[in-house]
This record gives structure tokens, sequence and C-alpha cells, in this order.
């Protein structure tokens, strides 16, 4: 008989109030206990909507009967015959548009927490395990991958399960791409993210990392390697700014900027050489999941007024719901339907304030959301020290305006095949961000498998 | 892990490190860059690269110690390894098609000035080198420059070498004297590369200026080292380092680079190599 409560298992976390004064992981994971008892909310239903619901395709129903059997390395086995970054998935994909979106138990009540169920499943395995993963025998096809994001790591991996010998290229000094130097490590342990790469690592994949493809080796160059075939999974990593007054002020940084140095360089850490600016009042421009971590981690940084200025209301945050409710609970200051329209600097050139205008919403636009409106008369300054543009990122122009042949549309986005994700250059495929421009990690990771699907299908012809 | 080949010390507080990395060395062009990390807990550094040896496959670096970073790396020996070493970087510097040049480079500035005479020399410009220093003791690279160019003049401040004097004094005494310079190429400190472009201004001499702003990925991702040329944001780690001098806004790029001059002078003070001494029982 299936436990039909209507709400989820509650995951313990850490208090608002401790943990907005450290990095350490907000949410802290399902017991044993605590999974077992969610895994029997699932009812085990004919048509599984839940898998539909995902891009690497889980076989969401099945690990979830072995987790309420207490089998969980059994459980193991079935997501990662799938998905190679469980442990990431678990914490940062937006799931309730997704699989869980999709469960009948959400149409009364809340869905099963499938997401949550995962994270345990892999954080269990994690440590628990001591079996590593086993290099499969070589086909000797050499493949490349650029970029060590999630697409590129779940096409690496894929891959080197079938036997082909993979190397991936890497820009940045560690392998991990927005998982590394975006989401910070509140949100998602660097160790996991380590451990995830390690794995891959006993499959047989090379990391590369100080390559800027593009700079140092062309795709071209690449080929002439003898590699068969090239995955580019090298993300939108450009940041937007507004184009106002004042952006080039001290004290103004992209979202990107100032994560980076949060979260890849450390520098909330005392012993790590790398600086960030110690803030008092702090405003982050934008509404998705970025600007909230990039406002979390100002607060961490010991900011005493955090601000998050968006030109649309509460309902229209791009953002995850969790995220908006974590922030809010940590004393995130929400300054919605305001725009700024200037940023003011003192005489050293250091940003003070911010000039916004109020905003009201209108008739919806073309994308369907409520186009926002300024409401004349409406300014208003804003104290600041520091301000952090969280816009949007675009791709990289780096690779595709030194590739001959390789087109892209005009947001920069590398053209491909829909079917087999192959770019305008044979044997050159392209998936993730820097195909669609910023998305999701684990529609990254979609993109990924099915890369490594289509370039197995040509190469084993 | 990249080895250090070769150090050597030009001066007092300059030092120049010859670093294996032979992918780089076969591809860096005059005016590009590298981004190196020392070790774990290191920050992200640019340095232009000062030559290239494709055949032996190394790139030298040039710097002067200056913060924490620069302190640690000039005490890293022949056989130590830098945990990152990232590049060719940049846009190559792009010459056109001229017959006559002034190279000027200012302090350390000449590590960066030296291989754009050197390219320019090998494709048959005629060119001149001003190389200004504050003092005879810091004197760097004149051997080597006079490799490169047609005329070296090398300036100091004080008058203790060469001709006394700032390097702009000399570049209008030349174009006094009727040299007609297709190009000026300037890099140096911020001050000197905008006085430089107020003398080539009014003559429409067209001069290149290499930015040193603040960078962390060196890659085009995070828009740390923008900078404002001809009333547009730039970022100079992809759309540069090399800007037209008549349209760089310099007063911003001396503010911006001003961002952590608290935290760079803590760090002065407090360098983990002394506190390693400190814990060892040493002395500073």
């Amino acid at each position: 008989m299936p436990n039909m409560s209507l709400t989820k298992v509650p995951m313990p976390e850490q208090d608002p109030n401790v943990r907005n004064k450290n990095f350490e992981e907000v949410a802290l994971g399902y017991t044993k206990e605590m999974a077992m008892e969610e895994a029997t909310r699932c009812i085990n239903c004919k048509n599984k909507p839940c898998m539909s619901g995902c891009p690497v395709c889980v076989r969401i129903p099945e690990f979830i009967a072995k987790v309420a059997a207490g089998e969980f390395e059994e459980a193991y086995k079935i997501i990662t015959s799938t998905n190679g970054l469980p442990a990431v998935c678990g914490r940062v994909c937006p799931q309730e548009n997704q699989c869980e979106g999709k469960c009948v138990r959400g149409i009364k009540g809340e869905p099963v927490s499938i997401g949550r169920l995962e994270r345990f499943v892999a954080d269990y395995h994690m440590a628990h395990s001591n079996d590593d993963a086993v290099k499969p025998e070589s086909n000797g096809i050499k493949v490349a991958v650029v970029g060590a994001g999630p697409a590129g790591l779940t096409c690496a991996g894929d891959l080197a399960k079938l036997g082909y010998e993979v190397t991936i290229f890497e820009a940045f000094h560690k392998a991990g791409g927005v998982l590394v130097y975006g989401i910070p490590e509140f949100r998602l342990p660097k160790a996991i993210v380590q451990k995830e790469v390690e794995n891959l690592e006993a499959l047989g994949v090379k990391v590369e990392t100080d390559m800027v493809i593009g700079r140092v080796l062309s795709i071209d160059e690449i080929m002439e390697m003898g590699f068969k075939a090239v995955f580019i999974g090298s993300g939108a990593g450009l940041p937007s700014f507004m184009g106002i007054e004042g952006e080039a002020l001290v004290g103004v940084y992209s979202a990107n900027e100032y994560l980076t140095r949060a979260n890849l360089m450390k520098a909330y850490l005392d012993d790590y050489d790398t600086p960030i600016i110690k803030s008092k009042n702090v405003a982050v421009v934008g509404g998705g999941n970025v600007a909230m971590d990039a406002a979390r981690t100002a607060l961490r940084l010991g900011a005493e007024n955090v601000y998050i200025v968006y030109r649309r209301g509460m309902e229209e945050l791009p953002a995850r719901g969790e995220e908006v409710h974590h922030a809010i609970e940590e004393g995130i200051i929400f300054k919605t339907l305001n725009n700024p329209v200037k940023l003011i600097g003192d005489e050293d050139g250091r940003v003070c304030k911010m000039e916004c205008v109020e905003m009201e919403l209108g008739e919806p636009d073309a994308s369907g959301r409520r186009r926002p409106m300024v409401i004349e008369g409406s300014n208003f300054q804003l104290d600041v020290d520091t301000v952090i543009m969280s816009l949007g990122t675009s791709p990289n122009p780096l690779i595709r305006t030194t590739t001959e042949g390789l087109e892209a549309n005009k947001w920069g986005c590398l053209v491909v095949n829909e079917d087999t994700l192959e770019t305008t250059r044979d044997n050159v495929y392209a998936g993730g961000d820097a195909v669609t421009g910023a998305a999701t990690v684990i529609l990254a990771m979609g993109a990924g498998k099915q890369a490594a699907a289509s370039i197995h299908e040509r190469l084993s012809k | 892990m990249y080895k250090i080949l070769r150090r050597k010390q030009l001066n007092d507080t300059v030092v120049r490190l010859d670093v294996e990395a032979p992918f780089i060395a076969k591809k860096a062009k005059a005016g590009q860059f590298i981004i190196l990390r020392i070790d774990e807990r290191g920050e992200r550094m640019p340095l232009t690269i000062a030559d290239t040896n494709a055949e032996e496959g190394s790139v030298s670096i040039i710097f002067q110690i200056v913060g924490q970073t620069t302190m640690l790396l000039s005490q890293m020996k022949e056989g130590d390894f830098l945990l990152d070493f990232v590049g060719p970087l940049g846009a190559a510097t792009e010459f056109g098609d001229i017959k006559k040049a002034c190279v000027i480079g200012g302090g350390v500035g000449n590590a960066i000035a030296y291989p754009s005479a050197k390219a320019l020399f090998n494709m048959g410009v005629d060119v001149d080198v001003i190389a200004g220093f504050r003092s005879k003791d810091i004197v760097i690279l004149e051997d080597e420059y006079k490799e490169v160019c047609n005329r070296l003049f090398i300036t100091t401040d004080d008058g203790t070498y060469g001709e006394k004097g700032f390097v702009t004094n000399k570049l209008q005494d030349l174009i006094d004297a009727g040299n007609n310079y297709d190009l000026v190429i300037a890099i140096g400190p911020i001050p000197m590369m905008k006085f430089v472009s107020k003398v080539t201004e009014p003559y429409n001499i067209k001069t290149l200026v290499s930015l040193n702003p603040i960078m962390i990925d060196g890659t085009g991702m995070c828009g740390g080292c923008r900078v404002t040329v001809g009333g547009e944001i730039k970022f100079a780690c992809v759309d540069g380092p090399d800007f037209d001098g008549h349209q760089v806004d310099y007063d911003e790029l001396m503010k911006r680079n001003s961002t952590y001059r608290e935290f760079e002078a803590h760090d002065r003070e407090n360098c983990r190599m002394y506190k390693a001494a400190d814990e060892m029982g040493g002395a500073k």
C-alpha cells in the first residue's frame, strides 16, 4: 500500500540565520529513513510521465522502487545507466518544470521528491562505495570534446563507456564549467563536482586544462591531430551589460566575474590570493538563478543590505521557486518592478548610488510575458557600493570566429542539425548553451548524450 | 604543470622566466599574453609574452615585483613548476602596411614593447625605439633591442643614463626633426601611454597602446577587463589588449585598476611567503 501523504518528506536545512554567514551547503539531504519513506510515495504508475520530463530519461520509478526496498546501490546503477552526474542533477535541476512537474502525485498534493531521492542515492554511493569505474576496452577511435561543462562531461562519459579515446579540452584550470565557477558551494559543493570528474577519468577520459580552443589550437588543428570527431560544448559565458551610464565604475561587476572570483578562485577564503570587494550595500540586477546565487554570495561575504533589482514582479522572476524562497529566508531584499537607469560614482570613480525607475506591467509581449513599462517621474536613488549585473549571457565568439564554415545564428548560437547535433562542419558536433544560449544544466547534459549517440552512430558505421 | 627552464634577474625588481609551453610557443604572436597561476591558492595573473622559442618550446615572461603574486613568482627557481600557464590570449597586434615606426617602452613596459619592435623589424620596417626608464639602475633589454631596431634611444628621468627626460620629449624631438612615422606603439604606465597619444594626435600618427586592466579569466567570460574605447565598452582580453591610443579613456582605466588597492597593500605586508617564514621561526 503506497504512502498517500500529500506532502514531501521535508529535507533538513541549515538555519537561515546561520547559513547566510557561511558557504556550507544549505540543504543537508535525506537520511536513509527519510529517503525510504519518501520513496514509498511513488505509486509506480503505468505511464511514467516523470520520465518524459527528464531530458536524460532516468528510469525514475525503477530506481525509486529500489530506494523503497533499501537497495541503494541497485538504484545508483539504474540512475547512472543514463545519467553521469546524479549528485549534481539532484541538486540543481529545476525539477518542478521537469520530472516532478509531470508526476501524477502532483495533481493532488506535492509530487514525489525525485530530485532529493536522486541526490540521496548519489551521495550514498559516494560515501559508501569503493568500486572504481572500470575503463572499457578501447576501440582506438579518438574523439575531442571542447569544454568541460555539463554537456562536455556527459558527452565524454557516454563515449568513453562505448570504448572511444576521449580528450576534453578545457580553457579554465578546473573542469566543471558553470558547476565550478558559477553555482556556489552552498548549492553545489565543489568536492562533488571533483568526484564526478574523477569518475570520468577512471573511465579513461583525459582532461586537458588551460587549453583555450580558438587560441592555442583551432578546431581544424584538433582534427589534424587524429581526432575523428569533435563535440563543442563551450557554453554561453559572455556576459551582457545594460549599456547605461556608469557601468565602468569601480564596484560594478558582471555576475560571471563576481561568482568566478568567489567560487572558482575562492576569494571568500582568507588564504587564497584572489581579492573581492568587501561590500556594505549590494544591488544585483536581474531575476534569474544566477542573480540569486550572486546575491546570496554577497550576503555571505558580509554585506549588510543585498537587493535584487528586477524590472518585472515577484510572479515573473525566472529563478527557481526554491532559490527565491531561500533568498528571502536569508534576508535578501527584493526590489521588483524597479529598473536601473544610471549608476553614479564618487570622486574616486567608485559606484555610490544607483538611480532606478519604478515599473508597471502592461499587455503581454511577443514572448507572452507582460511588458514592463516605466512609470514616468518615479526616479529614485539607492545607496550602493557594489552593483552586480546578472542580465544573462551569450555564447563566446572565440571558436566560431576562428573556425571556417562553422555557422552561427544572429545570437551567436551554433547552428546544428536538430536530430544529430552536427554543426555545419562535417564531424563537428555541438550542444548545450553553445547551441541554445543560456539554459539549464540538465538540458546541456541531454544534448551531450544526444551528440554522443550521433557520433557513435556515424563512427561505428 | 609548466616547467621553468631559465631564470634571469634583469634588475633589482625585474625578472625574466623562460617557461616550457610548446603549444603556446608555436602559436604566439606579438601583442598576445598568457595567464598564469603559481599554485592551488594562487590568483590568475596576466603577463605579456616577451619572446618565444618554438624549437625549444619555450615562452618568456618578464615581470616587475609589485605585489604578492609577482613576489612569489620572483622566488621561483629553474626546474620549479607553475601550476597553470594559459595562452596565447588576446588578439595579435595588427601593424598594417607601414614603412617607418617608432616603438616606445616605459619601464617594465619595454618587455612588452620588445616583441613588437622585433616583429616590425623582421617585417622590414624602419624601426626607431625609445626606451624610457626612471634611472640607470633599472635599464633592461638594451642589448636585445639593439638587434631588432634601426636606432635605439634610451632616456632616463634623472639623466643618469642615455638622454635626460621623458620618452615624450624624445618623441617630440624626433617628429620635429622630420621623422615621418606611419605608426607609433606605446607600452608602459598608463600616464605615459596617455601622454604619448597626446603628442601624436595633432600629427594624425596612428598610435597603438597595450592596455593592462585587471583580468581574471582572460577569455572574455567576465568583463572584469572592460575598457572604454571610442565611447564603447571593449573587453581588453579578447578585443585587445592593443587599442587606438587616441580613443582610450585612460582616466577610467586608472580608476578601475585601483579597485583592490587596499587589498593589495595588505597583501604586500602580509605576503604568504613571509607568513610561512614566520611560522618556521624565520625573520621578516
